[in-house]
């Protein structure tokens, strides 16, 4: 029973990752109707900022917090220059600049620090905590993620751009005419996913040691996280996170072997969409004919 | 309505002629004359390049399977490299554990493919746009994974090494695997065209357009797209098993993510609705990362990352699809003005009568 709880517990920091990741994903699908796939690759190229910062002695939430704007402002600059020229070409245009952009991050970090595993400090001391069923480590990493949820439930809720930026998403044509800066709401959606992206690198990162290709088994079960939550609802990523990250642990502890842990996510991914095609919380795409 | 168009019709045959020759004849021997120069190539490069080509060929082959999906169905598939690795690895453990003949190798490679995409495609069917397009990125991540974990048939890590293949009509060996390539290449445009010019292809894009009306209409669509995985699989998991017979040795770590995404970018690049397309992108998928390697050691995939941008940029709809029709402009315009007669025109010409 102990054991039990120890791995949801560990599950649910690991849930937590994803959780940021899929939310992450459904603020630029939501906006922009477009999955990116670059997502987890812009993570981890801003944790390697981040890592350059704490290397350069500032103090670790300092460059926490450095990291996140640098991230936002990049995430903005993105949609302007590189998502903006194809946001009325065909679909698949779009699916292949998002993963152009994804080769392109991945390559730019291999070559500026190279492919060599980074140790990444840790903010939070490695403690065990309530009879060793949760360290501080996890403890933190949940805390991280529940506090930018509530900044970003506040920011959507009670905020003028926040509400703007709803607007923008459910009715573009409509908040245009309203003087809402569409354009400007759709740049600022990606900004806020490079930032919760960042966030979730640094968070990760302790664990699974920094290189390029830290955050790809991490996107996967983001994905998985986004499709059971149901792409278009955020709540549904952060449940959906947390869904995935204990039956991701407890299944790798008790069912099947960890070198089968990406065909895992593939078979939950199946079933979701087989049984559920909208996830838990998402609403079914009605279509005028 | 009958007789009226029995007027027209020899005024059409009579205007379509350039050089006493009709459309359709310059058009048959255009082909041939390419088919002929295409056979005629391997003798005149050095070994290295005739590979290389082969290679462009099986690639083609592959996109060629994605763009009957893709293109013509609307079901964007990042997972096509799972079928290619199947359709190699059918063949590379029935050439090692059963000693069957490499050629014989390539129908039960195409048929399990067909059978696997069919598979794949029932549960697909309830997946849309991006919905698909995650599933199947999620299978191309856990391809190396399965293959490795599935050692006792796949050789694990190790893969499968291969004995070379025997060329037949006294030929050097690099020839006679172009020369076969190039057959089943042929094979492969011919199929496709059959399929997609018809009442199928209609059917598919019609899907692809407009799925509801689509069925309205009449159209199974359910059938259709189950179909038009199987089929679009079959052609990639062929491509796979040349691919085994050409390089000899498969293994896990040559069918990651990395394949699936050029295929896409291939078929994208080409054009995802056309069959031509389909060689461009093979092209694009041999040479470009040897290209961006040439220009920057350091970081070769951000000089391809640029390239599929630009390409995104400049021509969304692939460089056939968007030059198909800049052609068929200059075409008309150099048209002798005595036989400048349209298609349309033609078709005003009845309702004239």
């Amino acid at each position: 029973m102990h054991e039990l709880l120890q791995q949801v517990f560990s599950g649910l920091a690991a849930g937590s990752i994803y959780a940021s990741v899929a939310l992450a994903l459904v603020m630029i699908y939501r906006s922009t109707d477009l999955v990116n796939f670059a997502q987890g690759e812009m993570a981890m190229f801003s944790t390697y900022i981040a890592w350059t910062l704490v290397n350069a002695g500032l103090p670790f939430w300092v460059a926490f917090v450095a990291t996140l704007v640098i991230s936002f402002i990049g995430g903005m600059v993105i949609e302007r220059v590189v998502i903006r020229p194809v946001e009325n070409a065909p679909v698949l245009a779009a699916v292949v600049v998002t993963i152009g952009l994804l080769l392109i991050f991945n390559s730019l970090a291999g070559w500026i620090y190279t492919y060599t595993v980074q140790d990444f400090p840790s903010p939070f001391p490695d403690r065990p905590l309530l009879g060793a069923l949760i360290t501080t480590r996890d403890l933190g990493v949940i805390g991280v993620t529940l506090a930018m949820l509530v900044l970003l439930f506040v920011f959507f809720r009670f905020t003028s751009t926040g509400l703007a930026m709803r607007a923008a998403a459910q009715n573009p044509v409509s908040a245009r005419l309203c003087g809402i800066r569409v354009g400007r709401m759709l740049a600022i959606g990606w900004g806020l996913a490079a930032a919760i992206g960042a966030t979730a690198g640094i968070m990760v990162a302790p664990v699974l040691f920094l290189d390029p290709n830290m955050m790809g088994g991490v996107l996967l079960y983001a994905f998985a996280s986004a499709l059971l939550g149901g792409i278009t609802s955020p709540v549904g990523a952060v449940v959906g996170g947390l869904i995935v990250g204990v039956t991701e642990n407890l299944v790798g502890t008790y069912l099947i072997a960890s070198q089968l842990k990406l065909t895992v996510a593939l078979a939950l991914i199946i079933l979701v969409l087989v049984f559920r095609p909208n996830g838990l919380f998402g609403t079914g795409i009605v279509r005028r004919v | 309505m009958e007789k009226r168009i029995a007027i027209a019709a020899p005024d059409r045959i009579a205007v379509a002629r350039y050089g006493g020759l009709t459309v359709d004849a310059w058009r048959w021997i255009g082909t041939l004359a390419l088919i002929a120069v295409a056979a005629a190539l391997p003798f005149t490069l050095s070994k290295y390049h005739v590979f290389e080509l082969t290679m462009v060929m099986i690639y083609a082959i592959a996109v060629l399977g994605l763009n009957i999906l893709t293109g013509y169905n609307g079901q964007i598939s990042l997972g096509h490299g799972g079928f290619f690795a199947a359709g190699a690895y059918t063949a590379a453990i029935l050439m090692h554990r059963y000693g069957v003949p490499y050629w014989a190798t390539i129908p039960p490679a195409g048929l399990i493919c067909f059978v696997l995409g069919v598979l794949f495609g029932l549960p697909a069917l309830r997946f849309e746009g991006p919905y698909l397009a995650l599933v199947t990125v999620a299978m191309a991540l856990a391809t190396p994974q399965l293959l490795k974990y599935f050692d006792t048939w796949t050789g694990g890590q190790q893969g499968i090494n291969l004995a070379k293949p025997v060329p037949a009509f006294g030929l050097d060996r690099d020839h006679w695997l172009y020369l076969l390539i190039l057959v089943v290449l042929l094979v492969a445009i011919r199929v496709a065209a059959n399929i997609l010019h018809g009442r199928t292809g209609r059917a598919l894009v019609a899907i692809r357009d407009h799925p509801i009306a689509a069925a309205a209409m009449g159209i199974d669509t359910a059938r259709y797209k189950t179909l038009a995985f199987g089929t679009s699989t079959m052609f990639t998991g062929i491509a796979g098993a040349l691919s085994a017979i050409v390089i000899g040795y498969v293994s896990p770590e040559s069918y990651s993510l990395f394949l699936s995404i050029s295929f896409l970018v291939g078929s994208a690049v080409g054009g995802i609705a056309t069959i031509g397309g389909a060689i461009v992108g093979g092209f694009f998928i041999q040479f470009v990362p040897n290209l961006a390697n040439d220009i920057s050691d350091a970081a070769p995939w951000a000089i391809y990352g640029l390239a599929m941008l630009l390409f995104m940029y400049l021509m969304p709809h692939g460089v056939v699809g968007s030059l198909g029709p800049w052609f068929a402009r200059l075409a008309q315009q150099i048209r002798p003005p005595g036989a400048a007669v349209g298609k349309s025109a033609d078709e005003y010409k009845r309702w004239e009568a």
